[in-house]
């Protein structure tokens, strides 16, 4: 089980709370976090990640265990904290004004 | 009982403002998706309750939202678990997948190079005239999509795109937005489009095929000022009982058309100022039309801080101020394009809002107006509903 939070208004707009818990089988990427949050919570398809090219939009981040993993290829695979649920995956907006 | 349904787009939400005929005593419910930039909300006029809303940000993108019951409730459509099994089994949640036709191409840059079309967000939703499933999207990077099942899907018609004029589009200060669509009551293969800054275009055959349509347009930014295309038109209106006339207010200039856009004459006359955003058409009286005079491109404020709407009942040329109830000191809000509308009621309700959050109304066709809200966020559109 892996726990993702994702920025405040992916959770109003996927009517979720603070914390989404997904399931993904073995050792789990970056690109399997996001197609099981996406197949779950399908609203959230091209809020995350852009329609035609699949690449993260630009102002969305990435974190895990403290280290910005954003520009990591969507194949990496997860730390086993992630994997077990200790810790969770972020997805926050960049911080651009406003 | 008659009333009046405003739908607001705000830069962070969208509010819904609702009062019986005399338009008197207004009800504010929202925000909806607050936080959220709502650049158009649009109900469709085989059923005023069905409203689609264009809901955006830089950072998520683009969501298509549509409300069945006036604006109570909201679905991004194609949201429920049938409608998400696609046919391999997964879910579609394809709503806001606004893809180009083919290879997008380029167009012009602000600095005269070319740039790849880029999708940022749907700018206007225009619901079509006898089906509530059907509904055009004006979006930025200028294209018209169409959805023919409620907003489930998108398809782009992408033979305005694909004028052989594209690569000479370019961009205004706002980003290269299709802001506005018109379709002729009287000829729905008709349509009329708009985009900043490229021009007018006319279709005659349901959005298939294109012209432009900017002869005696004259935009003395342009090296070849009455160039085919290049034009930053602000914003188009007709009256649905005379579609081959139009009305337009381009970047300069107040401009009007007798034959579908064929040729334009200037109509400013007696303006303090020509420059502006939105123009609209009183509903009863073809050749009444209403624009809010802006200084200057570069003063974006009403001129001598006064905010005056102007009315012309003689279809353009000679214009008069109205002023009572509006601030006629220190006032330096705007009004953008797609934030004024009229009601169908007798008389003809007039309505706008303005960046600094005002929502003002008329119930007398212009001669006197009063804030219905005044502290909203900054407002980007305005559409009234008559219900009946």
């Amino acid at each position: 089980m892996i726990r993702v939070i994702l920025p405040h208004h992916l959770r109003t707009l996927a009517k979720v709370g603070d914390e989404v818990q997904l399931e993904v089988s073995g050792s789990a990427t970056i690109g399997q976090v996001i197609d099981a949050l996406e197949e779950k919570y399908p609203v959230l398809r091209g809020t995350i990640r852009d329609h035609g090219s699949q690449k993260r939009r630009p102002l969305v981040r990435f974190f895990v265990c403290g280290e910005d993993v954003s520009h990591e290829p969507s194949e990496t695979a997860l730390p086993a904290a992630i994997v077990k649920g200790e810790e969770p995956f972020f997805i926050l907006g960049a911080i651009a004004g406003g | 009982m008659s009333a009046v349904r405003l739908l607001v787009g705000t830069r962070k939400g969208a509010f819904v403002l609702t009062s019986d005929g005399k338009r008197k005593d207004w009800k504010v419910s929202g925000p909806h998706f607050a936080g959220w930039e709502i650049y158009h909300l649009k109900g469709s006029p085989v059923d005023p309750n069905r409203i689609y809303a264009s809901q955006s940000s830089d950072w998520f993108g683009q969501i298509i939202q549509r409300s069945n019951d006036g604006g109570a409730s909201w679905e991004t459509p194609g949201s429920t678990p049938e409608e998400l099994q696609g046919e391999g089994g997964m879910p579609k949640g394809e709503s806001n997948k606004f893809l180009y036709d083919g290879i997008p191409g380029t167009h012009m840059w602000y600095d005269g190079t070319q740039h790849p079309w880029e999708f940022k967000r749907v700018w206007h939703l225009e619901p079509s005239l006898d089906d509530p499933d059907h509904v055009y999207a004006g979006v930025e990077d200028a294209a018209l999509f169409e959805s023919k099942d409620g907003g489930t899907s998108w398809s782009e018609l992408s033979g305005l795109r694909q004028h052989d004029t594209g690569p000479r589009w370019q961009p205004g200060a706002g980003g290269m937005c299709l802001h506005t669509i018109l379709i002729d009551p009287k000829n729905p293969q008709r349509l009329y489009i708009a985009i900043s800054a490229a021009g007018a275009f006319r279709s005659d055959d349901g959005g298939q095929s294109w012209r432009p349509i900017n002869n005696g347009l004259v935009s003395n930014f342009m090296p070849e000022p009455t160039a085919e295309v290049g034009h930053c038109v602000h914003r188009i209106a007709f009256h649905p009982s005379k579609p081959d006339t139009l009305f337009m207010q381009k970047h300069w200039d107040i401009m009007r058309s007798d034959n579908g856009g064929d040729q334009w004459t200037e109509v400013s006359g007696n303006l303090p100022s020509d420059f502006g955003f939105p123009i609209d058409v009183h509903a009863h009286e073809p050749e009444t039309i209403y624009v809010v005079p802006i200084t200057s491109d570069s003063l974006h404020f009403p001129p001598d801080g006064r905010l005056r709407v102007y009315r012309s009942r003689t279809g353009g040329n000679e214009w008069e101020e109205l002023t009572k109830g509006l601030p006629q000191k220190d006032c330096y809000v705007n009004v953008l394009r797609d934030s004024m509308s009229v009601d169908s009621l007798e008389p003809c309700g007039v309505y706008f809002g303005s960046t600094g959050g005002q929502v003002y109304g008329s119930a007398d066709g212009g001669d006197s107006w009063a804030p219905i809200v005044r502290d909203l966020p900054a407002v980007l559109s305005v559409e009234a509903q008559t219900l009946k």
